[in-house]
């Protein structure tokens, strides 16, 4: 079980193997070719096609590919951003980012849980994170527009921001960016409506 | 499934060892318990609805197991609910959730079944019969009424019905609002209320660019609104509209705002407790009330030959009608006053009354769930499924999401919440057995027999595609991006070619 579970930690889920989709390529089956679906030319984006040759990858949250043009294999050490996210069951997930790189996309790039319906034009707030203290006030402030959307999300905090404005600059590594917990009320703010 | 079964016997070579593998494979694939999926029966949903409620649940369902299969049914050939017929042409940003929604119907485990009228085509009983689980997300189509005097006369229009007007529902294709007068009035001031009013009162230049329809369009040209009044019964720190709407309305070209200083008193005195999305919003609408604008705001102002504004403490009555009783002549209000404050103020009627002439009634105050199915739990009272946390009440196996689940509030974010929120139950509910997924269900084979006997075909996600397709290359002729078929008979034509 020893890939199933690297596949697990790279992944960052906590499920049963019967849910996790396994990262093929740390599996010796795939790299010996023992496995039936590592066929040549079937190197295709989201490890998880390699199990069901009909299955396409969902390019949102659960995108796992990190074989894409210009990804987090940095070449340039001083390009490196360290990233920690933090998902809802608490758990760290530490990414290799570059500068440059949106915190929405590259969260979606390494399987992380995190919405993006309006796909960063500022007309929603499903991307919304905490930033850790220390970080908080190295990202510019927000434009109007971003703070209109972030009134409509949930458990807004004064570390609140959206994922999909923030940029990756060299200061900001070892930014920490947490998802809020989902709450189980109606309303986005947490208000349950009185009748009037 | 047979390269599911090979690559899982795969697995279990390279995890347990070469004598543990012969075993495995003797006791066939159930030897690890629940670890591994059953071949024979993998669990299999149905969600009715396409909206954004039904696509949140499958899309959470289809990540969180790999066995799942997810069916999504929806009455018009086309999918997407509200997204498509509720969210205004202005805004397309907000439409970009389609693209996530495709990459869920496109995927090898979600099927789209259109054109299919769960209710009448199909039973509920029937879908529980063929799936393990069933989930309602089909919304709210309904309307809740003023319950007025006059509210039945030409000239008066639910919002429901004429923004489904202006964004091709094609049950609204004939409303042909009356857009000859000059003062419109809005009862409700929420988000729709606001679109009503934004698209009223919006220059064309704008408009034509956008997805609204080409009838609506036509309509609007000829439109000689020029004002337009957003009531509420309550005050100015109760209003439901979101802050991004309200700033629209403010920097409206070609519009300018008209509001009564007398309804904002005290106002600004309440605000320092206030949570920060309500805060922000009264102030830009104080702002809006009763600062003097700068320079080039007032010269903008004078050159506007458009008004709108809020109306407070005001409750239709009736609908007052022309000395012919033929249509719309204007409005009478009761004129009330807050008991209490924050969210939980109470409109109390004062007695006094205040007409308002006008050609154009539009209430917005609020959309209502149907129930579909007489065998299906309802609570008409509340206009919802009851349901804990979208698992509905006395009904195994079946659970809600989406308006239907909560009352037809908040925007696609908080449905993608109370979505995940269903899916989870359901999820929870598979794991603990609550939910009993062993036995093989027939799922969409036997739906699909069933229709067929009937005489009804479905539309397949690529049919949608075609349609999608072809109001794309319409809207590419003149400027738009997309101009939208109208009709169910023009939809389901182009489907079938």
């Amino acid at each position: 079980m020893a890939a199933a579970a690297a596949a697990r930690s790279s992944m960052g889920l906590t499920l049963r193997f019967s849910r996790v989709i396994p990262d093929c390529r740390s599996c010796p089956l795939y790299r010996l070719k023992g496995c039936v679906d590592n066929t040549a030319g079937s190197q295709r984006r989201g490890s998880f096609d390699s199990l069901r040759t009909i299955n396409r990858h969902l390019q949102t949250s659960i995108c796992l590919s990190q074989a894409e043009e210009g990804s987090s294999n940095a070449e340039d050490p001083d390009d490196v951003v360290n990233v920690v996210y933090i998902d809802r069951s608490g758990k760290r997930i530490p990414v290799k980012a570059k500068v440059g790189d949106n915190i929405l996309y590259l969260a979606h790039k390494h399987g992380i849980d995190l919405e993006g319906a309006c796909e960063a034009s500022l007309a929603c707030s499903t991307c919304h994170v905490y930033v850790n203290s220390a970080h908080l006030d190295k990202l510019p402030e927000p434009e109007e527009r971003e703070d209109d959307m972030l009134d409509m999300a949930p458990m807004l905090q004064e570390n609140s921001r959206l994922g999909c404005q923030i940029i990756l600059t060299p200061d900001l590594d070892g930014i920490e960016l947490t998802l809020p917990k989902v709450t189980r009320n109606f309303y986005v703010d947490g208000h349950v409506p009185k009748p009037h | 499934m047979r390269s599911c079964r090979r690559l899982l016997s795969e697995l279990k070579l390279w995890t347990s060892g070469r004598s543990k593998w012969t075993r495995g494979l003797n006791e066939g694939l159930g030897g690890s318990g629940k670890a591994f999926l059953s071949t024979s029966s993998c669990p299999k949903v149905c969600i009715v609805g396409s909206g954004p409620a039904g696509f949140y649940t499958a899309q959470h369902l289809i990540k969180a197991r790999q066995d799942v299969e997810v069916d999504i049914y929806e009455r018009l050939p086309v999918p997407f609910g509200l997204v498509r017929f509720g969210v205004a042409p202005d805004h397309p940003e907000v439409k970009n959730v389609i693209n996530t929604f495709t990459q869920t119907a496109k995927h090898s485990r979600c099927s789209f079944y259109g054109n299919v009228n769960v209710g009448k085509d199909v039973t509920v009983d029937e879908l529980q019969g063929a799936y393990h689980a069933v989930v309602l997300s089909y919304g709210a189509e309904g309307n809740r009424r003023m319950g007025v005097p006059g509210e039945d006369l030409p000239g008066v229009y639910s919002a429901k019905d004429f923004v489904g007007w202006y964004n091709g529902l094609p049950s609204c294709r004939e409303l042909k609002p009356d857009l000859s007068c000059e003062t419109a009035v809005i009862l409700g001031q929420g988000n729709v209320a606001l679109d009503v009013a934004r698209i009223l009162l919006s220059p064309l230049d704008i408009l034509k660019k956008t997805d609204i329809t080409q009838p609506a369009l036509e309509a609007l040209a000829e439109s000689r609104v020029q004002k337009v009044l957003i009531v509420g019964r309550r005050g100015p720190m109760q209003v439901a509209c979101t802050i991004k709407e309200l700033r629209e309305m403010v920097n409206l070209p070609g519009t300018r705002p008209e509001m009564v200083t007398a309804d904002f008193e005290g106002v600004s005195e309440a605000l320092k407790d206030v949570p920060r999305p309500r805060k922000r919003l009264t102030e830009l609408l104080l702002k809006t009330a009763l600062d003097a604008p700068g320079d080039k705001e007032l010269e903008r102002r004078r050159n506007a030959a458009k008004v709108w504004g809020f109306r407070f403490y005001r409750s239709p009555t009736e609908i007052l009608a022309d000395p012919g009783r033929s249509r719309t002549a204007g409005i009478r209000l009761a004129v009330n006053r807050l008991e209490g404050s924050g969210d939980a103020a109470r409109a109390v009627l004062t007695g006094e009354v205040e007409d308002v002439s006008c050609g154009l009634v539009i209430s917005s105050i609020g959309y209502k769930s149907l129930p579909i199915d007489p065998a299906v739990p309802f609570d008409s009272h509340r206009a919802v499924m009851p349901n804990s946390v979208g698992r509905v009440h006395q009904a195994p196996g079946l659970y809600c999401s989406g308006w239907l689940k909560t009352g037809p509030t908040g925007v696609i974010a908080t449905t993608m919440n109370n979505s995940f929120d269903t899916a989870r139950s359901l999820l929870e509910d598979m794991d603990s057995g609550a939910l009993d997924v062993s036995p093989a269900k027939p799922g969409s084979q036997e739906v699909s027999s069933l229709l067929e006997k009937r005489g009804v075909r479905p539309v397949t996600f690529s049919d949608w595609e075609k349609i999608d397709s072809l109001e794309t290359r319409r809207g590419d002729a003149c400027g738009k991006p997309r101009e939208k078929l109208l009709s169910v008979e023009e939809m389901l034509k182009v489907a079938r070619a």
